[in-house]
């Protein structure tokens, strides 16, 4: 026989418990809610359900002053300005391999890319203009020479204009400044023409790099 | 005419050739009496009337003095033309002073050795006859528009830019960019060398052709690039870069032997072989922008 004191004790520790279970999960649900509240809920990285987006990359080669098309498939964000920075770093990347046949000691080098429309029509279109921000530190390590320089800012100039027809008009800066050179021969304070740049396999007479005209 | 006729008449064949020996005769004439008329005054032993001798011995000096002004006007027609300006060669040894150029080696910069180039070129070019001007002699610093300012003035044939590095392969001869447009009298600083275009590429398939017969491997290109872009004259710019390892594609190395190992660009007979290249394809261009054949 249990005695009635001890009845009375044990409702009285279980109406306890279950109080302060309550309480405890009232505590958990305002701090989840106050945490959620001041973090920016923006994904750091992509998920791995995003569509990757068919790209093509013109590569250049020393060796034979060529620009190769390379077809990959690349996750890419949907604002066009971030659109034009990761293929530009894409490309930048495959220059880094120990393989590339353009090799440039470092595989990212782009900061921005800036797109502004055009006020002034070429070949009856309004296009836009891209001002590429390269790093200073991709200028310092970049081979100095005409040849290699050209070729880096052809095909930075063949890739946005290949994945972004939108893009007629390259311009660049290093370290948000304007610089006259790159590595000390190719000219950066020129507009580049991005529709006269060939592109193998897609331009018609394409065997020449070079052409841009300002 | 009337000097030729009264020669002709008044005087023996010899004495017109004499005219000296003559005067010396006219120096015997004896005094006459006062009185006596002038026509009387006759040479001692030929006999003539004075007269006709000092008219003689007037036309004999002065008829080859003026033989080739004839008084005749000439025919109309076009006036002569001016002798063409001799066909000179213009050749900038880019980088210099501070400008250090690319590092080719440990020890060997850019700007030494395209001033060794650009000295042997001068050199070889002089021997076969055609004028030189370079830009820089020594280790200078020099603006590229003071390059062109020196280029422009000398109204060249031809301007050679001469460069180095040590990515690609074999020798890159590179043209402007600028679209090409037709000569007129006033050309923008910036975009001078876009009423050269067209000539500038003629150049470089020449200097294609003497490096392509000299086995030497050439990649040829169009870039924006000073003080190239600046130049008033048929420019290109010549890069000089290692030779050998020439890949075929993406990471394929090139199978042949002889390319394993590769020539730098300091290979005193590799640089031999650019220079002699270099002056034959720029006599040739000489003989077609004169018409004129170097003996």
């Amino acid at each position: 026989m249990i005695p009635r004191y001890q009845k009375v004790f044990f409702w009285v520790l279980l109406l306890a418990t279950m109080a302060m279970a309550a309480y405890l999960l009232r505590l958990h649900t305002k701090s989840e809610e106050r945490v959620l509240a001041t973090v920016e809920r923006v994904p750091l990285s992509a998920p791995d359900t995003a569509t990757q987006t068919p790209v093509m990359l013109l590569v250049a080669n020393d060796y034979d002053g060529s620009l190769t098309p390379v077809a990959e498939r690349i996750e890419l964000p949907d604002q066009m300005n971030t659109r034009a920075r990761f293929l530009l770093n894409e490309l930048l990347a495959e220059y880094a391999k120990p393989e590339a046949l353009h090799p440039i000691a470092q595989n990212a080098g782009v900061d921005d890319v800036f797109l502004m429309p055009m006020t002034v029509e070429r070949d009856g279109m309004a296009g836009t203009m891209a001002v590429v921000n390269l790093s200073g530190s991709l200028a310092q390590v970049h081979p100095s020479g005409i040849e290699p320089e050209t070729m880096t800012l052809l095909s930075m100039i063949g890739t946005l204009h290949a994945n972004l027809p939108e893009i007629t008009e390259v311009r660049f800066l290093v370290d948000g400044e304007p610089r006259e050179t790159l590595a000390g021969h190719a000219d950066l304070q020129r507009s580049y023409l991005a529709s006269s740049t060939p592109i193998p396999g897609v331009d018609a007479g394409a065997d020449v790099p070079g052409g841009a005209t300002p | 005419m009337q000097c030729n006729k009264t020669a002709g008449r008044g005087f023996p064949a010899g004495l017109a050739e004499r005219p000296v020996a003559s005067a010396r005769r006219g120096m015997d004439l004896k005094r006459v009496k006062p009185g006596s008329r002038r026509r009387d005054l006759r040479h001692p032993r030929l006999g003539r009337p004075l007269k006709v001798y000092w008219v003689g011995l007037v036309c004999a000096v002065l008829l080859p003095v003026g033989w080739g002004q004839s008084p005749v006007r000439p025919p109309q027609g076009p006036p002569p033309l001016a002798a063409p300006p001799q066909f000179s060669v213009v050749i900038d040894a880019a980088h210099g002073g501070a400008d250090t150029g690319a590092h080719l080696t440990e020890q060997l910069e850019e700007k030494d050795l395209v001033l060794e180039l650009s000295v042997e070129l001068r050199s070889m070019l002089s021997a076969h006859g055609v004028q030189v001007t370079t830009t820089r002699e020594m280790d200078v610093t020099l603006s590229p528009l003071r390059r062109a300012e020196v280029a422009n003035h000398r109204a060249a044939g031809a301007c050679i830019v001469l460069h180095a590095t040590a990515s690609g392969h074999g020798v890159h001869l590179f043209t402007s960019s600028l679209a090409p447009v037709s000569p007129g009298k006033i050309l923008p600083w910036d975009t001078a060398q876009a009423a050269y275009v067209q000539s500038s590429l003629r150049l470089s398939a020449e200097i294609n052709s003497a490096l392509q017969h000299a086995e030497i491997p050439v990649t040829l290109g169009r870039t924006f690039l000073a003080p190239l872009d600046n130049l008033t004259c048929p420019a290109i710019a010549v890069e000089v870069a290692p030779l050998g390892r020439a890949l075929l594609g993406r990471g394929a190395m090139s199978t042949d032997k002889s390319d394993a190992q590769p020539t730098p660009v300091t290979d005193p007979e590799y640089q031999k072989q650019i220079v002699s290249a270099l002056t034959a394809a720029i006599e040739e261009w000489e003989h077609d922008v004169t018409g004129e054949t170097k003996p």
